[in-house]
C-alpha cells in the first residue's frame, strides 16, 4: 500500500497546487514535494527485495489488484520495487523538490499551474519506475509526456512551441513503435501468459513460450520486437541518431524542467532498455551486441563533439547528456555484473550531475540573461559560490574521483573492458574512454571563457550574488554527488544484487 | 429483482424520457408566454437522469441478462429489452442529460427555448426505442422518431442562416436515406416473409433463389445505418449539420444519434442476418462493413486534418470515430469466439466517446456562448482566461486521440486488440495509423488554447461570463473521461455481456 500512498499523495499534491493561488504556489509545492522524498527514504530503509523483480526475485512493497481483462489476459495495478527501481525512485523524489526550489526565481507567470504540472509529472515518473504490469507502465510512461509538453510549451524560451511539439511528436511516435513491438511479442506468447505482468512475460520468454504468429517464426518476432522497442527507447534516451529533439527541448525548457528532463526523463529510456530489451530479450541483445556497442560509442564521441561545437552553455550540457547516455548503453550491452550495475549507477549519478549543471547554468542565466559563451567572462568574480559549485559539477562530469560520476563510469569501464559477451570489448571501451578527454576539453574551455578572467558582461544593471534559494539546491546536489561518490555502495550493493540475474540470463560460450 | 415488476416496466427508461418530453410540451402549451428556461432545463435533466438511474439499476440487477431469465420480449416480439438495449440506453440518457444541462446556458437569451428541451427528449425517446426494437418495422418507426426532432433541432436557430441551411441539408439527405432504408426493409421482407428479426434470420437460411433480393435489401439497410452513424458513403451531411447546428445539438447528434445508428447495426445485423447464413447466401455484409470502416476512418481523419474551424474538425473527427466503431461489425467472423470481445469493445468505445465527444462539442458551445470565434486561431490563449474549461477540453482532445492516460486509449486498445484476435490485423493497423494522424489535429486545439497567444489583444475580453451549467456539464464530462480509465473494468464487462446477448440470441451466428 505504501507505493500507492506515495503515488496517490503526489497526484493529490499536484491537484492542490493547481488550485492554489499563484502567490504561494511555489512554497506549497516545495513543502508538498518533500513528503514523497521522505516517503522514498522510508522505502529505502525498509527495502527488502532480493534479486531482480523480473527474473523471479523477491519484490519489495509488491501490491497487485486486478483491473480489467483483455483477450484472456488480465491487466493489473501491479507495482513493486527492486534494486534497480528503488535508486531511480529516490532520485526522482530527491530531484523534484530541488527543481521546484530552483523554479522560484525564473518562473514568474501562472505559478500554480507550473508547480502543479511538475508534481503531476513526478507522480507519473514514480509510476513508471514502480509499475510491473506492462499496461500500467505504459499508461504512466505516456502520461509523463503531457505535463512535459505544457511545461516546455508554456514556460519555455522563444522557440518553445517548436521545441514542445518536436518533443511530443518524437517521443510519441517512438512510444507507438515500442508499443507495437511489445504487443507483437505478447501475441506471439499466446497462451503461455495469463497477464501482462512483466515478471510473467519475462519468465515465459525465458521458458521458450514464443510461438509462431501469423506465420512468422518466434525468433524473428523476438528480433523485430527487440528492434522496435530498442528504437522506441533509443529516442527517449536519446541515442544518436535519434537525439535531435533533445537540444531543442533542453534549450527552450525553463531550467527546472531541464533539470527533470535530463535528470529523470532520460533515465526512463535507459531504465526501459534495461527492463525490456536487456532483461526480457537477452539473446537478441547479445546477438546485436556489436552494433549496439558501436551506436553507444558513436553516441559518446559524437555527442561530445557536438558539445564541443556549441556556444550556448545549456546546449553544451544537453549534448554532453547524449554523450553520457552512451556510456550507459555500453554498460548495458556488455552483460557483466559491473557493466549493467555500473550503467544503473550511472543513471543515478548522471541524474544528479546533469541536474546540478543545468541548475547552475540556470542560476547564472537568471543573473546575466544570456547563456552564450562569448557574451560573458569572469563570472567567478560576481557569483563566487554559484561558480564554485558549477566548476565542481563540471569536474564531476569529467569523472573526478570521489564524485558519483567517477564511480559510475569506473564501474562501466571495469565491466566493459573484459566483457566476454561483447566481441572486441577492449576496443569499444578504449574508444568510449576517449570521450572523457573530449568532455574535459569542452567543459574546461567553456568555463575558462565564461567564469574566469576579468569580468565582462554588457548589462544596464549590477550583476550580484544569487539569492539563497537559488544556491541552496546546488549545494544539496553537490553534497549528494560527493556522498554517492565516496560511498557508492549506498546504491551499488542493491543495484548489483538486481543486476546479477540479468547478467546470468545470458550464457556466453567462451 | 425485476421479476417482481410487470414486464412492461422494462421499458421504463424509454417511457421516462418520453413522458418528460410530453410534460414539457404540455407546460409549454398551457403557458406559452411564460419563458422558463431554467425550470425546463431542470425538469428535462431530471427526466434524463431518472431514465439513466433506472437503466443503471437494471444493468446492475441483471435485467435481460441470461442469468436472470434472458431478454424480456413485449408486443408479440416486436420489442426486446436485453443487455444491449440497456447498455445503449445508458449512453443515450447520459448524453441527453449533459446536453440539456449545457443547453440551459447556451439558450440563455433565446426567446422560446422550451421546444428545444422537448424535441431533445423526444429524440432520446426514439433512441431508447431503437435500442429495444426487435422488428424491422419498429426499427424504422423509431429511426424516424429520432430523425424528425433532429432535423428541427439542427435548424433550431431559425434566424441563423447556417443553422437553417444545415437543417435543410440534413433533412434532404435524411429523407433520401430513410427511403433507401425503408425500401431495403421491404426487399428483405419480400425475401424472408417476416419483419421480426429472429424470423428474418431463419428466412435468410432458406432463401430459395431470393438471395439477390435479400442481398440488395441488406445493402440498402447498410446504407441507412451509414446515414445514421455518419459513415461513408452517407457521411457528407455530418460536417454541414454539425457545423451549422447549435453546438449542444451537434453534441447530441454526434454522440447519441451516432450511437443510436450503431445499436441498430449491432442488433439487426447479428440477429436478423446471421453472418454464416448470409455468407452462404452470397451476402458478406461483414466485408462491406470492413470496407466502410476502412474508408470512413481514413476519410474522416484526413478531412479533419485540413480543417481550420474547430467545430468542423470535430465533425470530421466524429466521422473518423464512426469508422473505428464500425470495426465492431467489420471484424466479426462466423463462429469465432472473439466476436463478443470486438463487438463489446466497439460498444465500450461508443460509451467513452459519448462522454469525450459530447464534452468537446459542449466546449465549443461554451466558446460560442462567449463569442470567441470558430477557428483554431480564435481559440488562441483561451487557457489564460479559462484554465478549467480548457483543461477539460485538453482531456477530451487527448482522449479522442487515444493517448494513454485517458479512457479513449483503453477503448481503442480493446477494439484493436479484439480485431487482431479475430484475425483482422489490417483493420487494427489502419486504425492505429489513423489514431496517430488524429493526434495532429487534436493537439492543434490544445496548442492553440495553451501555447499560442490570443489572436488580438482584446480577444480574451469576450470571456466575460462563467455559465455555471455549461461549465458543470463540460467538467463532468471531463471527469467521466478520466475516471473511465480506472473504471473501465465494469464498462467492458457490461459491453461484452451486451454483445454476448445479441450474438447468443442469433443462435447460429
Amino acid at each position: 500500500m505504501i507505493l500507492e500512498a506515495l503515488i496517490g499523495f503526489t497526484f493529490l499534491a499536484a491537484l492542490v497546487v493547481l488550485l492554489a493561488p499563484n502567490a504561494w504556489a511555489g512554497r506549497l509545492a516545495l513543502a508538498l514535494s518533500a513528503v514523497p522524498f521522505v516517503g522514498s527514504l522510508y522505502l529505502w530503509s525498509r527495502f527488502d527485495a532480493v534479486g531482480n523483480a523480473l527474473t523471479g526475485g523477491t519484490i519489495a512493497f509488491e501490491s497487485r489488484y486486478e483491473w480489467v481483462e483483455v483477450g484472456g489476459r488480465t491487466v493489473s495495478w501491479f507495482v513493486g520495487l527492486d534494486g534497480i527501481s528503488l535508486p531511480l525512485v529516490v532520485l526522482t523524489t530527491f530531484l523534484v523538490p530541488l527543481a521546484i526550489l530552483s523554479a522560484w526565481t525564473p518562473v514568474d507567470t501562472r505559478q500554480s499551474q507550473f508547480y502543479g504540472l511538475m508534481l503531476f509529472m513526478e507522480a507519473n515518473l514514480l509510476g513508471v519506475f514502480t509499475a510491473l504490469d506492462f499496461f500500467l507502465w505504459f499508461v504512466f510512461w505516456e502520461a509523463v509526456l503531457v505535463p512535459m509538453y505544457f511545461l516546455i510549451g508554456v514556460w519555455g524560451g522563444p522557440r518553445r512551441k517548436y521545441a514542445a511539439i518536436k518533443f511530443f511528436v518524437y517521443t510519441n511516435a517512438a512510444s507507438l513503435l515500442m508499443f507495437l513491438g511489445f504487443m507483437s511479442l505478447t501475441f506471439a506468447l499466446g497462451d503461455s501468459i495469463g497477464s501482462l505482468g512483466l515478471p510473467e512475460i519475462t519468465q515465459a520468454i525465458a521458458d521458450g513460450g514464443l510461438e509462431p504468429w501469423f506465420g512468422i517464426s518466434p525468433g524473428r518476432i523476438a528480433m523485430v520486437a527487440f528492434l522496435a522497442t530498442f528504437a522506441g527507447f533509443a529516442v527517449k534516451v536519446p541515442i544518436v541518431p535519434f537525439h535531435t529533439w533533445l537540444p531543442d527541448a533542453h534549450v527552450e525548457a525553463p531550467t527546472p524542467v531541464s533539470v527533470l528532463l535530463a535528470g529523470v526523463l532520460l533515465k526512463m529510456g535507459t531504465y526501459a532498455l534495461l527492463r525490456f530489451n536487456f532483461t526480457m530479450l537477452p539473446e537478441q541483445a547479445s546477438a546485436l551486441a556489436v552494433p549496439i556497442a558501436a551506436i553507444a560509442v558513436i553516441s559518446v564521441i559524437y555527442g561530445a563533439m557536438l558539445a564541443l561545437a556549441q556556444k550556448d552553455l545549456k546546449r553544451i550540457v544537453a549534448y554532453s547528456s547524449v554523450s553520457s547516455m552512451g556510456y550507459v548503453i555500453l554498460g548495458l550491452v556488455v552483460f557483466t555484473e559491473y557493466g549493467v550495475g555500473g550503467a544503473t549507477f550511472q543513471m543515478v549519478a548522471h541524474g544528479l550531475i546533469s541536474g546540478l549543471m543545468f541548475m547552475a547554468v540556470g542560476v547564472v542565466y537568471n543573473a546575466t540573461h544570456t547563456r552564450m559563451v562569448g557574451d560573458m567572462a569572469g563570472m567567478a568574480d560576481r557569483m563566487p559560490v554559484t561558480v564554485g559549485i558549477l566548476v565542481a559539477g563540471a569536474f564531476g562530469y569529467m569523472g573526478l574521483p570521489l564524485m558519483a560520476g567517477f564511480a559510475g563510469e569506473f564501474f562501466i569501464f571495469v565491466g566493459a573492458f573484459g566483457a566476454p559477451a561483447l566481441p572486441y570489448a577492449p576496443v569499444f571501451t578504449a574508444l568510449a574512454m576517449f570521450g572523457i578527454v573530449i568532455v574535459a576539453g569542452y567543459l574546461l574551455s567553456a568555463m575558462q571563457k565564461t567564469l574566469f578572467g576579468p569580468f565582462r558582461l554588457e548589462t544596464d544593471y549590477e550583476v550580484g550574488r544569487a539569492p539563497f534559494h537559488d544556491v541552496a539546491p546546488l549545494a544539496v546536489l553537490l553534497a549528494a554527488i560527493v556522498v554517492l561518490g565516496v560511498a557508492p555502495d549506498l546504491f551499488f550493493e542493491m543495484i548489483r544484487d538486481a543486476a546479477l540475474p540479468v547478467v546470468e540470463g545470458v550464457s556466453v560460450d567462451v | 429483482m425485476s421479476n417482481a415488476l410487470p414486464a412492461w416496466s422494462a421499458l421504463s427508461p424509454a417511457l421516462l424520457l418520453g413522458l418528460t418530453g410530453l410534460a414539457l410540451l404540455l407546460v409549454d402549451t398551457i403557458r406559452p408566454n411564460e419563458r422558463s428556461n431554467t425550470s425546463m432545463a431542470v425538469v428535462s435533466a431530471l427526466g434524463a437522469l431518472a431514465s439513466l438511474s433506472v437503466t443503471v439499476w437494471f444493468v446492475v440487477a441483471g435485467t435481460g441478462h441470461a442469468d436472470t431469465g434472458g431478454a424480456i420480449t413485449l408486443l408479440e416480439g416486436a420489442v426486446k429489452v436485453d443487455t444491449l438495449a440497456l447498455f445503449f440506453t445508458a449512453i443515450f440518457a447520459s448524453v441527453t442529460a449533459l446536453v440539456v444541462v449545457a443547453a440551459h446556458d447556451y439558450f440563455h437569451d433565446h426567446p422560446r427555448p422550451a421546444a428545444f428541451y422537448s424535441l431533445t427528449l423526444f429524440a432520446a425517446t426514439g433512441m431508447a426505442l431503437l435500442a429495444v426494437a426487435n422488428s424491422l418495422a419498429v426499427v424504422f418507426v423509431a429511426l424516424e422518431m429520432v430523425s424528425l426532432p433532429s432535423y428541427a433541432l439542427v435548424a433550431f436557430l431559425k434566424k441563423n442562416r447556417g443553422s437553417v441551411e444545415a437543417g435543410l441539408k440534413y433533412f434532404l439527405v435524411g429523407a433520401l436515406s430513410s427511403a433507401v432504408f425503408l425500401f431495403g426493409i421491404s426487399l428483405v421482407y419480400a425475401a424472408t416473409g417476416s419483419l421480426i428479426l429472429g424470423d428474418v434470420a431463419s428466412g435468410i437460411e432458406s432463401l430459395d433463389g431470393l438471395a439477390g433480393i435479400a442481398g440488395i435489401g441488406i445493402v440498402m439497410i447498410v446504407g441507412g445505418v451509414a446515414f445514421k452513424t455518419a459513415s461513408v458513403p452517407f457521411h457528407f451531411w455530418a460536417p454541414e449539420a454539425y457545423e451549422g447546428a447549435p453546438a449542444p445539438v451537434s453534441a447530441f447528434l454526434s454522440s447519441a444519434s451516432k450511437a443510436a445508428g450503431f445499436v441498430v447495426a449491432f442488433r439487426v445485423f447479428t440477429e436478423a442476418f446471421p453472418l454464416g447464413a448470409s455468407v452462404t447466401a452470397g451476402i458478406d455484409w461483414a466485408l462491406a462493413f470492413a470496407v466502410l470502416a476502412a474508408v470512413t476512418m481514413t476519410l474522416g481523419n484526413f478531412a479533419a486534418a485540413v480543417q481550420e474551424e474547430v467545430k468542423r474538425m470535430l465533425a470530421y473527427s466524429s466521422i473518423g470515430h464512426a469508422g473505428y466503431a464500425l470495426i465492431g461489425l467489420a471484424a466479426l467472423s462466423s463462429g469465432s469466439p472473439g466476436n463478443e470481445a470486438v463487438m463489446g469493445a466497439a460498444m465500450a468505445h461508443l460509451l467513452v466517446y459519448g462522454f469525450m465527444n459530447t464534452g468537446a462539442f459542449l466546449f465549443v458551445a461554451l466558446a460560442e456562448r462567449w463569442g470567441v470565434g470558430r477557428t483554431f486561431a480564435d481559440y488562441g490563449g483561451l487557457a489564460q482566461r479559462a484554465p478549467v474549461a480548457c483543461t477539460a477540453m485538453a482531456v477530451f482532445m487527448f482522449s479522442l486521440a487515444g493517448l494513454p492516460p485517458f479512457a479513449g486509449f483503453f477503448s481503442k486498445y480493446f477494439l484493436f486488440m479484439g480485431a487482431i484476435e479475430n484475425g483482422f490485423l489490417w483493420l487494427a493497423a489502419l486504425g492505429a495509423v489513423n489514431s496517430v494522424i488524429s493526434l495532429y489535429y487534436y493537439s492543434r486545439v490544445v496548442r492553440a488554447m495553451f501555447l499560442d497567444d490570443p489572436a488580438t489583444a482584446s480577444a480574451l475580453d469576450a470571456i466575460d461570463v462563467r455559465p455555471t451549467a455549461l461549465y458543470a456539464a463540460v467538467v463532468f464530462a471531463a471527469v467521466a473521461t478520466v475516471l473511465l480509465l480506472p473504471g473501465f473494468g465494469p464498462v467492458i464487462e457490461a459491453a461484452e455481456a451486451a454483445a454476448e446477448g445479441v450474438i447468443a440470441a442469433s443462435g447460429s451466428f
